[in-house]
């Protein structure tokens, strides 16, 4: 089979694919949801708590889109609000303070477009998790499981180590978005997803994210196995590093650079 | 509270139009048609009012006009001038867009980055373009920011920033969306280290820019009218299929919702900045400051 790029947009998609809370429930022990952003409310698409790995309590957040149509209406599907990012920031300073490694699942289309989001600050919630997420003094790793839609994912995807899974894309804009603004036409959904470089394979060449994980054998419990594997490896090496923030602020610092020219170069 | 009096808009040409006897018009004189008023303004005219029509409308600025607004006579000092995007993803179109951006804005890139003194106090200033492909974020602009925080914390400098933009640059893909993340870790350094941030949010400013440094500022402040937002008005109204509320994304619309400090009139800008640079000692925070 010959995939092109929008395939694995559609596969990132899929509805039967599992979602943040299946990886919750599937790698931690003990889940406790903990809920509210202590502001405005609770956002449905955000789901944060406390879990233990292997004996390791740990932060963990995840955006979920739900599986049935009923589940993902309800979940507003996947498109987190301010209170989601406050929520999850609220849960990360509190990681921060007992010491606990953070651990994202991110799988959104995009942030929640809507009136309501507007008023309360999107811009500002993403803006905020952005900039306090670069100093917490604890180990963050994000795994984009599925949609990695633009700001909306990056706000809880500025960590230590990112990873994808195999099908999973990651990109500014949704390929239909793109295609609209540029060839005012969203059927060329395609030619943009191509053009986006939006794939894994693209994100691991661009430095923006380590690894890619196998989906040969997505749901099992092998599967979910080896995710808890590379985690608790990670961790350990994370916990230990003390140049944790300098590092976290380099791994972003150096993406783009090569994109540049300099006027000399350029004559 | 003679302080704050400069803080009441005061418009040149409302003024001068008041007292003056009526301006004896050229007939070639070129004109711009007001989109709030509806008139036809000489361009000489608004060019002297800061490009504000005598209703109060802000014409968009390009960058360089603005530093000479804002920006002590002579002491603008720019720095990363030589930088250019290149086209990283290969991106179709983007190349020949960027040529053709470039002769169109009379700039290299988006944002104008360097140092100057307002009001006899150094700091820091970037200043976006928006006739640069609406000043939008790819590679250059987010590492000229980012220089630009790291130039400021590592002199203890202040950093005045006017942003209008529409976003992330798609043609750059993920690379734009990554410079929102490097810009803020650059912001927070600055913020930790002490130092005072000021953002001047201008029209439009919105997406990546508006959920990066645009709100990351010590003190937000915007001109007056500018579209402020995260998503575009158009794609919220097809998502939700719902009326936009009246005055949606405004300035005055984000003020109302706790989200700027304040909007300011044109004219008023470099007075307030000037105050704002002194009672924060000149912006380099801690030691004791004095007025
Ligand atoms: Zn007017």
């Amino acid at each position: 089979m010959n995939q092109v790029p929008y395939d694995r947009v559609k596969i990132a998609r899929d509805s039967s694919r599992p979602t943040g809370v299946d990886y919750i429930k599937n790698i931690f022990k003990g889940f406790i949801e903990l809920h509210g952003d202590r502001r405005f409310s609770d956002d449905p698409a955000i789901v944060g708590g406390l879990a233990v790995l292997n004996g390791i309590p740990a932060t963990v957040i995840a955006i979920e889109k739900g599986h049935t149509a009923k589940e993902r209406a309800a979940r507003n599907f996947g498109a987190p609000g301010p209170e989601g990012y406050r929520k999850a920031l609220r849960l990360m300073k509190q990681a921060e303070k007992f010491g606990r490694p953070i651990i994202c699942f991110v799988d959104t289309s995009g942030a929640n477009c809507g009136i309501g989001a507007e008023e309360r600050g999107q811009g500002q919630a993403i803006a905020e998790n952005l900039m306090e997420m670069t100093t917490l003094c604890v180990p963050i790793i994000s795994i984009l499981i599925g949609e990695g839609g633009s700001g909306g994912a990056l706000a809880l995807a500025v960590a230590d180590r990112v990873w994808m899974l195999q099908n999973a894309v990651y990109s500014v804009i949704s390929p239909e978005g793109c295609a609209s603004i540029l060839w005012k036409d969203s059927a060329k959904a395609e030619t943009a997803a191509a053009s986006l470089k939006l794939t894994a394979e693209d994100a691991k060449s661009f430095g923006v994210i380590e690894k890619i994980i196998s989906e040969n054998d997505i749901g099992t419990v092998d599967f979910y196995d080896r995710i808890r594997a590379l985690l608790l490896e990670e961790i350990a090496e994370l916990s230990v590093d003390p140049d944790l923030i300098n590092k976290r602020y380099d791994r972003f610092r150096r993406i783009g650079v090569d994109a540049i020219k300099h006027q000399a170069e350029v004559l | 509270m003679a302080l704050l009096n400069f803080l009441k808009p005061k418009n040149q040409l409302e003024e001068g139009g008041r007292t003056a006897a009526p301006v004896q018009q050229d007939a070639g004189e070129p004109e711009k048609k007001c989109p709030n008023c509806h008139k036809d303004i000489p361009i000489s005219r608004l060019a002297a009012n800061n490009l504000v029509c005598s209703c109060g409308y802000h014409f968009r600025m390009k960058a360089r006009q603005r530093l000479h607004m804002i920006a002590d006579k002579g002491t603008f000092c720019e720095l990363y001038a030589d930088m250019k995007s290149g086209n990283p993803l290969d991106f179709s179109g983007y190349s020949e867009k960027l040529e053709s951006v470039r002769k169109i804005s009379d700039e290299e890139e988006a944002v104008i980055c360097g140092i100057a003194k307002i009001g006899k106090q150094k700091c820091c200033i970037f200043v976006m373009e928006s006739t640069f492909m609406m000043g939008s974020m790819g590679s250059v602009v987010g590492e000229k920011i980012t220089l630009l925080f790291e130039y400021a914390t590592e002199h203890h400098l202040p950093v005045v920033g006017f942003t209008v933009s529409g976003g992330a640059r798609m043609q750059e893909g993920l690379l734009s969306l990554m410079q929102m993340a490097k810009t803020s870790a650059a912001v927070k350094r600055h913020s930790d280290a002490g130092l005072l941030y000021i953002a001047m949010l201008t029209d439009p400013t919105t997406g990546g820019v508006t959920a990066s440094f645009a709100m990351e500022a010590d003190i937000i402040l915007a001109e007056p009218s500018a579209t402020i937002g995260f998503a575009g008005a158009r794609v919220i109204e097809q998502t939700t299929k719902k009326a936009l509320p009246k005055g949606f994304q405004t300035s005055e619309f984000v003020m109302e919702h706790g989200f700027i400090d304040g909007i300011y009139h044109r004219n008023n800008q470099k007075k307030l900045l000037t105050i704002l640079l002194r009672m924060h000692n000149g912006g380099k925070g801690n030691e004791s400051s004095t007025l």
